[in-house]
């Protein structure tokens, strides 16, 4: 049921195939075989390739695709759950891979047979990415890998990896990298909860001792392991998903619930800064929506940068207002549990868990000071900072 | 409703040509000129924005010699308007445009579609609409004839130095002045912003007519000054686009310490946070002028949204490009203080943020302590 290259896919065709996809499959069968069925008849990610769980169709058209399956009370693929799958590891081997690697790994992935991770940061390379220290040696017709990764989410439910490691310390940093996939399951992989200031473990230690890699499991030629990263950091950034919230759909609403259920709590000073926060939380709304209508229209721009930067700091102000506005009473913690949420929760618990976790927006998928860099050098053009890094061996750098 | 927040590929052509327009004749060394000249605004400007090119009349019908566009067209010129700091009356026409269309005023607007200059006679900081905004304390009584004579002042009225008619709020009811009347003395002030320059009216039984009384004025008036925020938010967002452009700029050719200064991170980083603001009030005035334009009945909150986002928005970019220049920023030659000035009046025009804050407190169900 591959897409004919003379036939463009359009919403209504698109509705047509899904309806007769529905017919011919019951949403009520087994879970998996119906989303297997789903990735073989092309309407697990539309824009992919024929043959790979796509159609070749244009990426706007896949709410359709899924407003659709929904509807029709379709089991999904957990789509929060597979995240990273989704969003970094799929378009980087979609981009990078062999055939066999496309073959191998994008069906279980999109089906959530198989979640996976991201073995990126680690304890000396966080926001400087490119300088990992995780060492991968050639054995043979495979690799040896040693090394320690950090703030690894979903690695203790994790099959996969996409790893980047160092095959070259003599080269310049971003020259001797190598991106591999990395078999969580292997002898030597091990993973370790990481407890976050919310005394949560939502995200993991992962240690990598003399872990043996197919060579296989390469993505991408060796030292082109930075290229390749590129591509999954890019998909980081733009994975901006789900629909457009409606007015007071996110933290704000509750901080506004509170205000106007609680009036003992009001003063006039607290009050201002409730409106100063709902004009910035409404601005950012607004945003949202003007974004999603230029990727709508196949206009994409730099501004998911700013929403990043602008989320991060709102929802730290909302949180620590509501911590104020609540007094003593905001000071209630419901428990230090180390839980192992699999979904960030930004409206759950109590208003201190949402002030700590709101802590870690600034600081996870890429810090709020890196992402101003980025946004001076690359959307207003301003010059990079003198480095002191280029085109010296990796392993001659201070550290 | 959905609002498209996008511009158009017309408005984007319509931003090309009114930017090409406004570089060859509003260059900001003739801005300064005519700023400092004791010239209100820029007749010859005006008349190329309304005579020749009916970019003053865009959002008036055709077949009263408007252009039959929309307010989000509208929108687009006064963002060019505010990157160029241009001293034309535009704002003002343009929202006693509002008010004529609202009560149906069709020979007036033919002349304002003609090239006149028609202006709400207003404190220019009147504020949200609604019951707090700050309308003249002027009175009215009658003629023998029995026509409506009006006695008062108003001070700090924009747009209106040059006008040949203004509509006056007055009593609950809204009135035509002529501008020339015996019985009203315009007197100049002088002002922050000598790019838009305030005036105070002075009334001794000045004869009026009358336009509309009683929930017809109050609606039409109402309506006029959603707009008239709305439309600001666009002007203030051209204005924040131009200081960042141009800082920018700057910081990438000068050089101190032997680097490009816009290489340090002390001031990139506060550039990016001033882009993150300005991406949102891109959003945030492009939703104000659709939902004003298509009657949404959200208009009144995108309007005060737009305000108590945007005019402070202006002001820190303004002010942003004057430190960032250095010494070269604080000088009369470097059109820099034109924009600091401007936008702290912008801020202030249709009321400060706070004042929109405070409008938000009952829109948006946030009762005050």
């Amino acid at each position: 049921m591959g897409a004919s290259a003379t036939e463009p896919v359009t919403a209504e065709s698109l509705r047509e195939r899904v309806d007769g996809f529905l017919a011919g499959h019951d949403t009520a069968q087994d879970r998996l075989e119906f989303l297997r069925a789903r990735f073989d008849a092309g309407l697990a990610w539309v824009h992919y390739p024929a043959g790979l769980g796509g159609l070749g169709a244009p990426r706007v058209l896949q709410p359709v695709v899924d407003q659709r399956f929904a509807a029709a009370g379709a089991p999904d693929n957990s789509p929060r759950r597979i995240g990273i799958g989704l969003g970094m590891a799929a378009p980087t081997i979609l981009r990078h891979g062999t055939a066999e690697q496309r073959a191998r790994f994008l069906r279980p992935l999109w089906t959530a047979e198989e979640v996976w991770c991201q073995l990126f940061s680690e304890p000396g390379a966080g926001s400087d990415l490119a300088g990992v220290a995780t060492r991968a040696v050639r054995d043979g017709d495979g690799w040896l890998v040693d090394g320690q990764k950090v703030w690894t989410s979903m690695a203790h439910q994790a099959r996969w990896g996409i790893l980047l490691a160092r095959t070259d310390p003599a080269a310049p940093k971003h020259a001797g990298l190598t991106y591999f996939l990395c078999d969580m399951h292997a002898p030597g992989v091990e993973v370790r909860p990481l407890r976050q200031a919310t005394g949560e473990a939502e995200f993991n230690e992962v240690f990598l001792s003399g872990v043996r890699l197919d060579d296989g499991l390469r993505l991408g030629a060796v030292g082109e392991g930075w290229a390749v990263a590129r591509t999954t950091l890019m998909n980081e950034r733009v994975a901006i998903g789900g629909a457009a919230l409606p007015r007071e759909g996110g933290m704000i609403g509750v901080l506004a619930r509170t205000w106007r259920t609680r009036p003992e709590l009001r003063t006039p000073a607290l009050h201002d800064e409730v409106l100063r926060l709902w004009v910035r939380a409404e601005a950012l709304r607004l945003t949202g929506i003007r974004l999603r209508q230029q990727l709508a229209a196949g206009e994409p721009g730099p501004e998911g940068s700013a929403m990043k930067l602008a989320f991060a700091a709102l929802t730290q102000q909302i949180s620590g207002t509501e911590v104020e506005l609540l007094g003593a009473e905001g000071l209630r913690h419901d428990h230090w549990r180390a839980d192992r949420p699999e979904e960030l929760d930004l409206t759950g618990r109590g208003p201190t868990y949402r002030w700590l976790r709101a802590k870690g927006n600034s600081i996870e998928g890429g810090t709020s000071e890196v992402l101003r860099n980025i946004v001076a050098e690359r959307v207003l053009g301003l010059p990079a900072e003198p480095r002191t890094d280029t085109g010296v061996a990796w392993k001659d750098l201070p550290r | 409703m959905t609002l498209d927040l996008r511009y158009t590929e017309e408005q984007e052509a319509l931003r090309d040509s009114v930017r090409a327009m406004l570089t060859d004749h509003a260059g900001w060394a003739r801005v300064l000129q005519v700023a400092a000249s004791p010239e209100p605004d820029d007749a010859d400007l005006w008349r190329l924005l309304s005579v020749d090119t009916g970019l003053a009349a865009l959002a008036v019908p055709e077949h009263l010699g408007g252009a039959g566009a929309s307010l989000a067209e509208t929108a687009v010129v006064l963002e060019e308007l505010g990157r160029a700091v241009a001293p034309v009356p535009y704002l003002g026409t343009t929202v006693a445009a509002q008010l004529l269309l609202h009560l149906g005023e069709d020979e007036l607007l033919r002349d304002l579609a003609g090239g006149a200059i028609i202006a709400p006679a207003m404190p220019c900081d009147v504020g949200p609409a609604g019951p707090g905004a700050r309308l003249p304390d002027v009175e009215v009584s009658t003629a023998a004839d029995g026509s409506p004579l009006l006695n008062g002042t108003v001070c700090g009225v924009a747009d209106a130095s040059r006008a040949r008619v203004l509509v006056m709020p007055a009593g609950g009811a809204l009135f035509a002045v002529d501008a020339d009347a015996a019985g009203l003395r315009r007197t100049p002030v002088v002002s922050l912003d000598e790019t838009r320059p305030l005036c105070d009216l002075a009334m001794w039984n000045a004869p009026a007519r009358l336009l509309a009384a009683g929930e017809r004025a109050a609606s039409a008036l109402d309506a006029a000054l959603v707009a008239g925020a709305a439309l600001l938010a666009s002007e203030q967002l051209g204005l924040a686009q131009w200081c960042l452009d141009t800082t920018v700029a700057h910081l990438r050719t000068r050089y101190q310490f032997g680097r490009p200064v816009g290489s340090f991170q002390a001031l990139k980083h506060r550039l990016a946070d001033l882009w993150v603001e300005l991406v949102q009030a891109r959003a945030v005035a492009r939703h104000a002028v659709a939902a004003v334009a298509a009657g949404d009945p959200d208009a009144r909150l995108a309007a005060a949204l737009a305000q108590a986002h945007c005019g402070p928005l202006a002001v820190r970019a303004a002010e942003e490009c004057v430190q960032m220049h250095g010494g070269i920023g604080f000088t009369w030659e470097h059109p820099a203080h034109l924009y600091l000035k401007r936008a702290k009046s912008a801020a202030i025009a249709y009321g400060t943020a706070a004042h929109h804050r405070t409008a938000l407190a009952t829109l948006a169900d946030l009762a005050p302590a």
